[in-house]
């Protein structure tokens, strides 16, 4: 076993651990220290792979970003462990948790058992440049953060102008439900 | 690099680990010694002498030096850091045990982890190659550092909901609704340069430091190409490492000592190190983008030799420059005013933001006009 299996059984048992403490913790804050735990070793996977970017990307993103938002709002509402829920919730969800569990395993198993390396004389990390880019309808696998940019902007940007415009529908929509208008002469 | 091919796994482990403590010496030597600036900096600024009593037994003994160094104080950040270590430790018993213990490790590491992607010299290989000095050359330095600051904010949070009293748990909620509002506009306003230094038919890894400062390289530095990055990038700087005027988690006027209020003994010495180490890093980041890094003066070759006498005067030079930053930090601190809470807030998100993303938008038409080709 060399340095980077290790590392990988490292983090995988982190991420997989700290997804199910999550599940099964009492307190919310564990809770959300735990999904934290979860999201870094995930950037550590994506680490072990060579793909930094994505790897920064979810520290930034996730532990950075959504679940300070997280912790900050458990914190205000103030919630602490919960009572036990009632028996016929914690078996509907249980009986949800397996089956979806299941469905996972089925389709995570199809795509290994289905999967077989495209040309196995290709080099393993081909190098980046435009006639690779611009040449195929497909995209180069590349690592670098300018094949990110490059795929976003060329092929993929009308599903990032789609997903910039929904954005931009859920800021207004909140800023509209949070913010109470009150009418002139009738303040209630 | 054949040498590096050559070595054992361990081998380059044990020096990459040696590397990253002497690393960690030099960065934890700056904080405790920032310090002692910021007593003597703010003694000197009201008319006040500042520490000048702690000595070693036999250095004082040493005519003309010993007492020179004994008014500077030069041993006061050895004395603290004793007074820490042994000092009694008090938890108080309302606390939560676990995340009160964890609250300043998680406070310390994003510090020093953020200085593993910092570049601060070059060395000089006999084939005239520029090996930049850092522990690890990442082609998306920038945001390997964004990310890991922005993780900083969780020691804060954690110490002050551990706590389990009013004032610690409102310098928590204050200190981490800041944080998210300015790392906004402090990714915003580093847009501008990478849109800057990654010219067309320049083939530079986009996000790296060290294309950055080799960007400056006998050109202008990028403090004058981009003023107006460079003040909200600082501006966020300063509140990202809740200096004043923005040190709203600690305002000890109402909070009385804000999120490490129920601190005490070493514990709350490593808060009160993170913070100097935080503003160490800064300050370093800042050279590295904005003021050169290594290089001389704007405009000018480096007048040092590309030797190792280079390397050295080129680190000393970043060093220089990075203390320069320490002591703004410190001369702005005692002289503004603290500013309300509710001011903060409007100054991060009603003014700094959008002055962000305008000074982008002018920068996105100006770096496109430029790149027209000359038909």
């Amino acid at each position: 076993m060399n340095l980077i299996d290790f590392l990988f059984l490292v983090f995988a048992t982190l991420a997989v651990g700290g997804g199910l403490l999550m599940i099964f913790s009492r307190h919310p804050v564990s809770a959300a220290m735990f999904m934290i735990i979860s999201m870094v070793s995930v950037a550590g996977l994506f680490v072990l792979l060579e793909s930094f970017f994505l790897a920064i990307l979810q520290v930034l993103v996730y532990a950075g970003a959504v679940m300070v938002l997280f912790l900050f709002i458990i914190m205000l509402l103030d919630v602490g462990p919960e009572g036990s829920k009632s028996s016929k919730i914690k078996l509907l969800s249980g009986l949800a948790g397996v089956v979806c569990f299941g469905i996972l395993m089925v389709f995570s198993l199809i795509l290994v058992l289905n999967s077989y390396p495209e040309c196995s004389s290709c080099a393993v990390w081909p190098t980046l440049d435009d006639n690779n880019l611009v040449l195929g309808q497909s995209l180069v696998f590349s690592t670098s953060v300018k094949s990110f940019g490059f795929g976003l902007f060329s092929k993929y940007m009308l599903p990032i102008q789609v997903a910039g415009f929904l954005l931009l529908a859920a800021m207004v929509g909140v800023i509209i439900l949070s913010k109470k208008f009150v009418r002139e002469g009738n303040p209630s | 690099m054949e040498l590096w091919n050559s070595l054992e796994l361990w081998q380059i482990v044990a020096i990459k680990v040696i590397f990253a403590l002497m690393m960690i010496g030099a960065v934890m030597t700056m904080a405790g010694y920032s310090v002692l600036a910021e007593r003597k900096v703010s003694a000197w600024m009201q008319g006040r002498v500042g520490p000048n009593r702690t000595v070693l037994p036999f250095i004082e003994h040493i005519p003309v030096i010993g007492p020179f160094l004994k008014g500077l104080g030069v041993f006061q950040p050895l004395a603290d850091g004793l007074k820490f270590l042994f000092k009694e430790e008090i938890v108080p018993g309302h606390v939560n045990k676990l995340y009160y213990y964890l609250a300043p490790i998680i406070a310390l590491v994003p510090a020093l982890t953020t200085m593993t992607v910092l570049p601060f010299g070059e060395f000089f290989t006999e084939a005239g190659d520029r090996i930049p000095l850092m522990l690890a050359d990442l082609e998306v330095g920038i945001l390997f550092i964004l990310a890991v600051s922005s993780l900083g904010v969780y020691g804060i949070v954690l110490a002050g909901w551990s706590s389990n009293s009013k004032y610690p748990f409102l310098g928590g909620i204050r200190s981490s609704a800041q944080m998210i509002s300015y790392e906004l506009a402090m990714g915003l306003s580093l847009l501008p340069i990478f849109l800057w230094v990654s010219k067309p038919g320049i083939d530079v890894a986009a996000l790296s430091l060290v294309e950055i400062v080799h960007s400056q390289d006998q050109s202008m530095w990028l403090v004058f190409v981009q003023p107006l990055s460079a003040l909200i990038f600082m501006i966020a700087l300063f509140a990202e490492t809740n200096r004043l005027p923005f040190d709203m988690p600690e305002s000890e006027t109402d909070l009385v000592g804000g999120f490490h209020t129920e601190y005490g003994s070493f514990k709350f010495g490593i808060f009160f190190v993170a913070e100097y180490a935080h503003i160490v890093i800064g300050s370093a980041i800042f050279t590295t983008i904005f003021l050169g890094g290594w290089h001389f003066l704007p405009w000018m070759a480096d007048p040092w030799p590309s030797t190792w006498i280079g390397s050295i005067l080129g680190v000393v030079w970043f060093l220089t420059k990075t203390i320069g930053l320490i002591f703004f930090f410190i001369w702005v601190r005692w002289t503004l005013p603290r500013f309300r809470y509710d001011q903060v807030m409007s100054l991060g998100w009603t003014k700094l933001l959008p002055l962000a993303l305008a000074n982008l938008l002018f920068y996105v038409i100006l770096v496109t006009w430029l790149d027209q080709p000359a038909s």
